[in-house]
């Protein structure tokens, strides 16, 4: 197979990428970086073919799939991630997203209603008020970001799974998969038996408050056997399905399964 | 057709003179191809949430961004500990661990230290580790087994809990993971200098003899 080099003569094309990269805002570059995309951009752009650097990202994805595939195996259902005493909780708690706290959606809590789609009995749309009066439950956990940092916190709600029995969703689905009011629109698919574990809760309290705008308001998904950012927050719809919908951060190359 | 003659009964007549078999060339070089994807990604891992006041420079790190740094640290990891598991396991069953490593005393190793820092550490026979690498080697492959079990403990906190009861607790393993990653780097300035100031030590890993 033919392999170039260069896409201008004396042109290095990874300092190219390297440089067009720079004045990207930081979004888009990692979005342009993201799955492999960057040099068939590239390609398309330069009217050129570029071989050798997208069959490595092909090789790191198909190593993520199977890394995917590995961790469904070594998941325990019944596994609990660590409990913490209250004196243990981190304050403040840090807000984090990919924009500043400003632009966190900010969602009318007489206006919202939880959508819920796809494989379950009854497809009705939930208020808040419905929502709130479930059972709920507290759990301090360790948050754990992508990053590499962490924070312990309190959440109260609903666990997951006894939601998903109340609707009648078919619980052999492959995954439950959430969308929310981020900007950018928000999603991440979870699971089945990530979905059905104990400490998975759907979470309208955070430190013994009402959940605030920063953390999710008025809904997050709290994961404790996962990443983060399979943690949704804003959640406006669930939908029980089979196919793979992809989400925010696993379509830009984050591990999709991210279990800790 | 004399020089051929020569070299067989050279290999012939002195078995031993192999310092470094086929097993462990192989596997020293598969660990710092993966040992160097696995430190540089883990550089640009490091600098999406830094532990502390330092972040490392981007034109020595890999991945690009966070997510294209760890799609590389969870695919170098399986070279790095597959291989590391074969060479503990062939370490430890062909005694070269036992042979090449042991005994490693403590009067030994400061006579060593005082020889190497006099510049009078002899490097005339290879197949003999002295005491200062004796050391070095084995403190290097206890670093690596610690690397592995700190970062296993950061990638899987809720399932290998008791992992993660060894070190204490997640952000202390998280620490763990980056000091052994600085002894490594410590061992590799020093490990990279000594075998090119004895080259024929080089060439013993390449070549075998």
């Amino acid at each position: 197979m033919a392999k170039r080099s260069f896409l201008i003569p004396g042109v290095d094309k990874r300092l190219l990428i390297k440089d067009s990269l720079k004045v990207m805002p930081d979004v888009t570059r990692r979005r342009f970086i993201a799955g492999g995309a960057s040099l068939g951009a590239l390609t398309l752009l330069a009217g050129c073919d570029v071989v050798d650097s997208s069959s490595a990202d092909a090789l790191l994805a198909k190593v993520s799939k199977f890394n995917d595939a590995v961790q469904d195996l070594i998941f325990n259902p019944d596994a609990l991630a660590p409990t913490f005493a209250e004196s243990a909780i981190t304050k403040p708690f840090p807000f984090n997203a990919y924009y500043d706290l400003d632009d966190a959606p900010e969602v009318s809590a007489a206006d919202w209603k939880l959508e819920v789609r796809g494989l379950v009995d009854n497809k009705k749309s939930w208020t808040l008020d419905e929502l709130t009066k479930l059972p709920q439950f507290t759990q301090i956990t360790r948050h754990i970001c992508v990053e590499g940092w962490s924070a312990i916190g309190s959440w109260t709600g609903t666990p997951l799974r006894d939601f998903l029995k109340l609707v009648g969703a078919d619980t052999r689905a492959k995954y439950v998969w959430f969308q929310c009011a981020d900007k950018d629109g928000y999603n991440s698919p979870l699971d089945m038996r990530t979905a059905l574990h104990p400490q998975t809760q759907m979470t309208f309290k955070f430190g013994n408050e009402i959940l605030p705008r920063a953390y999710g308001f008025p809904m997050k998904i709290r994961v404790p056997t996962k990443l983060g950012f399979k943690n949704p927050k804003y959640v406006v719809s669930m939908e029980v399905t089979n196919d793979y919908k992809g989400g925010y951060w696993e379509d830009q190359g984050y591990n999709s399964f991210s279990g800790s | 057709m004399s020089s051929l003659t020569v070299t067989e009964e050279h290999i012939s007549a002195k078995p031993g003179k192999v310092i470094q078999p086929a097993w462990v060339r192989v596997m020293h070089w598969t660990n710092a191809v993966a040992m160097i994807l696995m430190i540089m990604s883990g550089w640009q891992i490091y600098n999406a949430s830094p532990l502390f006041d330092f972040r490392f420079s981007h034109d020595i790190t890999l991945g690009g961004w966070l997510g294209g740094a760890l799609l590389w640290h969870f695919a170098a990891m399986w070279l790095l500990m597959v291989n590391g598991l074969a060479y503990l396991i062939t370490g430890f069953a062909s005694g070269r661990f036992r042979k090449k490593l042991f005994p490693i005393t403590p009067s030994g190793v400061l006579h060593d230290v005082r020889a190497a820092l006099t510049f009078k550490l002899g490097h005339d026979d290879l197949t003999v580790y002295n005491y200062v690498q004796r050391l070095l080697y084995a403190g290097i492959i206890v670093v690596g087994v610690l690397i592995v079990l700190s970062g296993l403990s950061i990638w899987k906190p809720v399932q290998l809990y008791y992992l993660v009861k060894l070190f204490g607790d997640y952000p202390t393993a998280r620490y763990v993971h980056f000091f052994c990653m600085a002894a490594i780097c410590a061992f590799l300035v020093i490990h990279v200098l000594l075998a090119l100031l004895v080259p024929k030590s080089l060439r013993a890993m390449i070549i075998g003899r």
